[in-house]
């Protein structure tokens, strides 16, 4: 599968390390960009280089799905689809930048191109889910896969029961989407709870871990579906956390982030026991992996 | 005090307990209420209470010279607040500051260690019941020391 060129048609700053590039697809006169030089090969990751048709619109995706955006020269990376569904214009994608390839898509501005290649991998359960109470649990950054699937809860609300999003992170400094959030806990049917890990003395919201949120946050344990994105960490104790609330191993899902180079299961890059994380996940029953999260290197 | 021991019975703190080790335990509670930004203790202070939180939010300080106050964690409704009247020499170790209305109930550090001393089948469900919520308290307090949320080096 060869990328599709996309223009940035904005960066939006979310946190000191984190932004969000919206993305269109480039039309026919944008192909000829120099900052894309298509129809070569990038011998040094395999990739071949075509020139493929750009899509006028952003190819259809479901809420959980990653795409591979791709800067030539400098290499490709897994990266959720964090926007709306519903939205067939724009492509976003939230990213904090760690290394290489993130701190270069960081470094693009507004006309710039990107490679992307998607929308790869599994999705959140949502149409399982219907007739259940949601609980999201979002971790950092983990809370950008999560977002699509509030926009999507957000449009058909009726289906679910009740429905909260409990998200941890850092500091308040580190809290992406503020306004959205903001916007999501004015709802009278939608829970909102933040914690961070350290504070000033001038935040009035929660401190301490997410997990200590499942306790508080309202949703019948025995009718719920739970999705989860963050560090690994957090997500073995918040599994263990839903499992003593009483939520059933088999109705609780995360999203697993191991690196990958390929995305099509053809290298081993992102193996997992017998699961490939690029073509069975991001988004994991928990039940199956469960034992993986405490093997120490895969 | 008699209409706070419905209050008291079905709070899961009390869970299992038996009715007249509740009846102990009603006999050292009152009603409390605090405004936002009032403290509820201060770090040194004795402790001679703890606080079962109804209703709002209360943030657990650490005052650092010259950056103010930092909230270590913060305790909001159902939750219990503070074990230092268990441990002698009985001093805070934090500051308590409602952060929102808070209304809890109290009860009586002093009132309940001579109780616990009378009757050690209560000072054990007690400490029992304290012992728990200081090991979730730990293994919250190592999941934050450990930065989930950092960068990977
Ligand atoms: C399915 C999937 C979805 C993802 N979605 C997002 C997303 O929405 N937003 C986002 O910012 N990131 C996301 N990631 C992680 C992202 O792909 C990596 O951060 C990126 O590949 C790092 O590349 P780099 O060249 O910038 O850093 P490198 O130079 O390759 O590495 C820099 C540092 O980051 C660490 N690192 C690399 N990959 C990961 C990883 N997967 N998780 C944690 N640390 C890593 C390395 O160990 C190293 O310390 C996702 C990963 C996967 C597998
Ligand atoms: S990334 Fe190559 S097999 Fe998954």
């Amino acid at each position: 599968m060869v990328p599709h060129p996309y223009r940035v048609r904005r960066r939006r700053r979310e946190t000191h390390d984190t932004f969000t590039l919206e993305l269109q697809p480039a039309s026919r006169e944008g192909m000829d960009d120099e900052r894309l030089p298509l129809g070569q090969e990038d011998a040094e990751r395999d990739i071949p280089i075509a020139s493929p048709q750009p899509p006028s619109t952003v190819p259809a995706f479901l809420p959980g799905q990653f795409n591979m955006l791709y800067l030539f020269g400098v290499g490709e990376v897994p990266i959720s689809i964090s926007g709306d569904p519903a939205d067939s214009t724009t492509l976003a994608h939230t990213i904090r930048a760690v290394g290489t390839v993130t701190a270069a898509l960081r470094a693009l501005r507004p006309g710039d191109m990107v490679g992307v290649r998607g929308p790869f991998g599994s999705h959140w359960p949502l149409s399982d889910a219907e007739g259940n109470d949601v609980v999201l649990i979002a971790g950092g950054i983990g809370l950008a896969p999560l977002r699509p699937a509030v926009y999507r809860i957000l449009a058909e609300r009726a289906k679910y029961g009740r429905v909260v999003l409990l998200y941890g992170t850092r500091t308040p400094a580190d809290i992406l989407y503020r306004r959205e959030l903001a916007r999501w806990r004015s709802h009278f049917d939608f829970d909102v709870l933040i914690t961070v890990d350290h504070a000033l003395g001038n935040w009035r919201g929660n401190v301490g871990v997410v997990t200590t949120l499942i306790a508080r946050a309202p949703f019948d344990p025995l009718n719920t579906v739970a999705m989860m994105c963050g560090p690994e960490v957090m997500m073995r104790f918040a599994a263990r956390e839903l499992v003593r609330r009483g939520v059933p191993v088999d109705r609780i899902f995360i999203s697993m982030e191991r690196n990958m180079k390929c995305a099509i299961g053809f290298c081993g890059h992102c193996q997992f026991g017998p699961t490939f994380v690029c073509k069975d996940g991001p988004v994991l029953p928990y039940r199956g992996v469960k034992d993986l999260l405490t093997i120490r290197e895969l | 005090m008699e209409t706070l021991r419905p209050l008291l019975a079905e709070h899961p703190f009390f869970e299992g307990l038996e009715p007249r080790h509740l009846d102990l335990i009603v006999g050292c509670a009152i009603n409390v209420r605090f405004d936002a930004g009032t403290f509820i203790f201060r770090e040194g202070e004795e402790a001679n209470a703890f606080y079962i939180i109804r209703h709002g939010q209360v943030a657990l300080e650490i005052f650092v010279p010259q950056r103010g106050p930092l909230t270590i964690q913060t305790i909001g409704q159902g939750e219990v607040l503070g074990w230092s009247w268990l441990f002698p020499p009985y001093h805070w170790h934090f500051d308590a500051r409602a952060v929102t209305l808070t209304r809890a109930i109290a009860l009586d550090g002093q009132c309940l260690r001579a109780k616990c001393e009378e009757d050690h089948d209560l000072g054990y469900q007690l400490v029992k019941r304290f012992a728990h919520i200081i090991m979730q308290r730990l293994q919250a307090t190592r999941l934050q020391l450990l930065d989930v949320y950092g960068v990977r080096s």
